[in-house]
């Protein structure tokens, strides 16, 4: 027995609720972050995934409280994103008990900063999420802003900078899939983790338990994220898992 | 009178969930803290550590606390954690190499980037999640389940398995060492404050440890 492959659940946060959109639009409360986290732990998650998507300027306190409070009670890594800019930001997050931060829009205007961000913290810490569409088949891009604007970088060249620059690990999310339960984009997710040598977290499209099992058989990725299939109590985590089990991977039961 | 444990801040990065986690494993009172009296009158210390081996070698010394460590583990228990277990050995190969305490013989080599699984699988580096220790017989392994997972993150590793002082191994491509100890110091290339349940569990053991292996 070795390394298990991990499940973690993802908290989308707007102004200090964890919500969850449908492709990022009808967005549904799903309660009091600290409280949904304290949850997941109990449950056996193997880490938690906190996205702030509002991150403007002003929500940053709450962000730093939130994730303060999440990591005096939650023995069990806590990675931490949304509008990541600076090693400010990074060097806040960590301080106010984030594990690992994740780098997205901002690695895509100045993708030197991750190397920055590796070299000041490393690379254990530093998650670059990257979100893709498909535009042809078998060829992948890089959207920022919510899926919204194309930037012209193939997925999974800009993966494999991502990871010589000193990227830890890669989150990596389909737009299309994202909201929809329709399973994750497997070929997507197998072509970037089969070409970097860091571990790659397949997220976007989880509906029901089989996705997750795809997802690391398929998909050949070492975690597997989602969010509102725990959410809304559709499944427990615990569930996850023995459904993992079953398919014969390792998991941390 | 409640014990103090002093957690040994040398600007490695956040102490807030380690101290967070011996809080919660038992009665205590801990004090995250670069002074060296206060982490030479406490009654345990822990010595955390993340990032680079060459960075916390670094910091101990601009603070003078490398002779602080020498001075704890002849008297009382001390517990090193992740980058805190690989500046107790002699030698870490990290950037241009890094000459490190030597508490424990041997040094830190970094992982080989093409590593095989069991089923021919590419192994990722870093080794990042959780996996199974095997224990060695020693008492702070009390009431945890052999092959308990505990949660790891690291590139390098100490991988000469065979030594005397290592207490527990975890294999990831080959065998290396999980936990080293010898009198008054045990040390682990895991995070048990990221470890759940295990993990508090393995500070409660360290809070009551005489010391002894």
């Amino acid at each position: 027995m070795g390394l298990a492959k991990r499940i973690i659940p993802c908290l989308d946060v707007d102004q200090g609720r964890v919500v969850k959109g449908v492709q990022f639009e009808d967005i549904r409360d799903a309660g009091d972050p600290v409280e949904v986290s304290r949850r997941y732990n109990q449950e056996g998650a193997d880490e938690i995934t906190f996205l702030d998507i509002t991150a403007s300027h002003e929500n940053r306190a709450t962000t730093y409280e939130t994730v303060s409070r999440m990591a005096s009670e939650v023995f069990i890594p806590l990675t931490v994103g949304g509008g990541v800019r600076n090693t400010d930001n990074i060097r806040d997050l960590l301080l106010a008990g984030a594990d690992k931060v994740s780098i997205n829009t901002a690695a895509v205007f100045e993708p030197e900063f991750v190397k920055k961000a590796a070299d000041k913290f490393g690379s254990q810490c530093i998650v670059v999420a990257i979100d893709a569409k498909q535009v042809e088949p078998g060829r992948w891009e890089i959207f920022t802003h919510g899926g919204r604007k194309p930037t012209g970088l193939d997925a999974v060249e800009w993966a494999m900078r991502m990871v010589s620059y000193g990227a830890g690990e890669i989150l990596l999310t389909s737009m299309d899939r994202d909201g929809t339960r329709d399973g994750f984009d497997l070929g997507l997710t197998r072509s970037v983790a089969d070409a970097v040598t860091v571990p790659v977290i397949a997220s976007g499209g989880v509906g029901n338990l089989d996705h997750l099992v795809d997802g690391v058989v398929e998909g050949h990725a070492e975690a597997v994220l989602a969010a509102s299939i725990f959410h809304f109590a559709q499944y427990t985590i615990g569930e996850a898992k023995e459904a993992m089990a079953n398919a014969g991977i390792e998991v941390r039961l | 009178m409640t014990q103090t444990v002093a957690v040994i801040d040398y600007g490695s990065g956040n102490l807030h969930s380690v101290a967070k986690a011996v809080e919660h494993a038992g009665p205590c009172r801990v004090l995250v803290t670069s002074d060296a009296n206060t982490i030479e009158s406490a009654d345990r210390v822990v010595l955390p550590g993340v990032g680079a081996m060459g960075d916390c070698m670094q910091g101990l010394q601009d603070r003078g606390l490398d002779s602080v460590v020498f001075n704890v583990i002849q008297e009382k228990p001390l517990m090193g954690v992740c980058v805190g277990m690989q500046i107790l050995t002699e030698f870490g190969e990290e950037s241009s190499g890094v000459n490190a305490l030597g508490v424990f013989p041997g040094q830190i080599t970094q992982f080989s980037k093409s590593m095989k699984g069991p089923e021919g699988n590419a192994l990722k580096v870093p080794h990042m999640g959780w996996n199974e220790v095997h224990q060695r017989s020693h008492p702070i392994w009390a009431g945890i389940d052999d092959r308990t997972r505990f949660y790891f993150v690291h590139s390098y590793r100490y991988a000469d398995a065979n030594e005397d002082c290592v207490v527990g191994t975890c294999d990831y491509g080959a065998p290396f060492a999980a936990a080293l100890s010898k009198p008054n110091v045990f040390a682990v290339q895991f995070h048990p404050e990221k470890s759940h349940d295990a993990g508090i569990h393995l500070y409660r053991n360290f809070l009551t440890w005489d010391g002894t292996c």
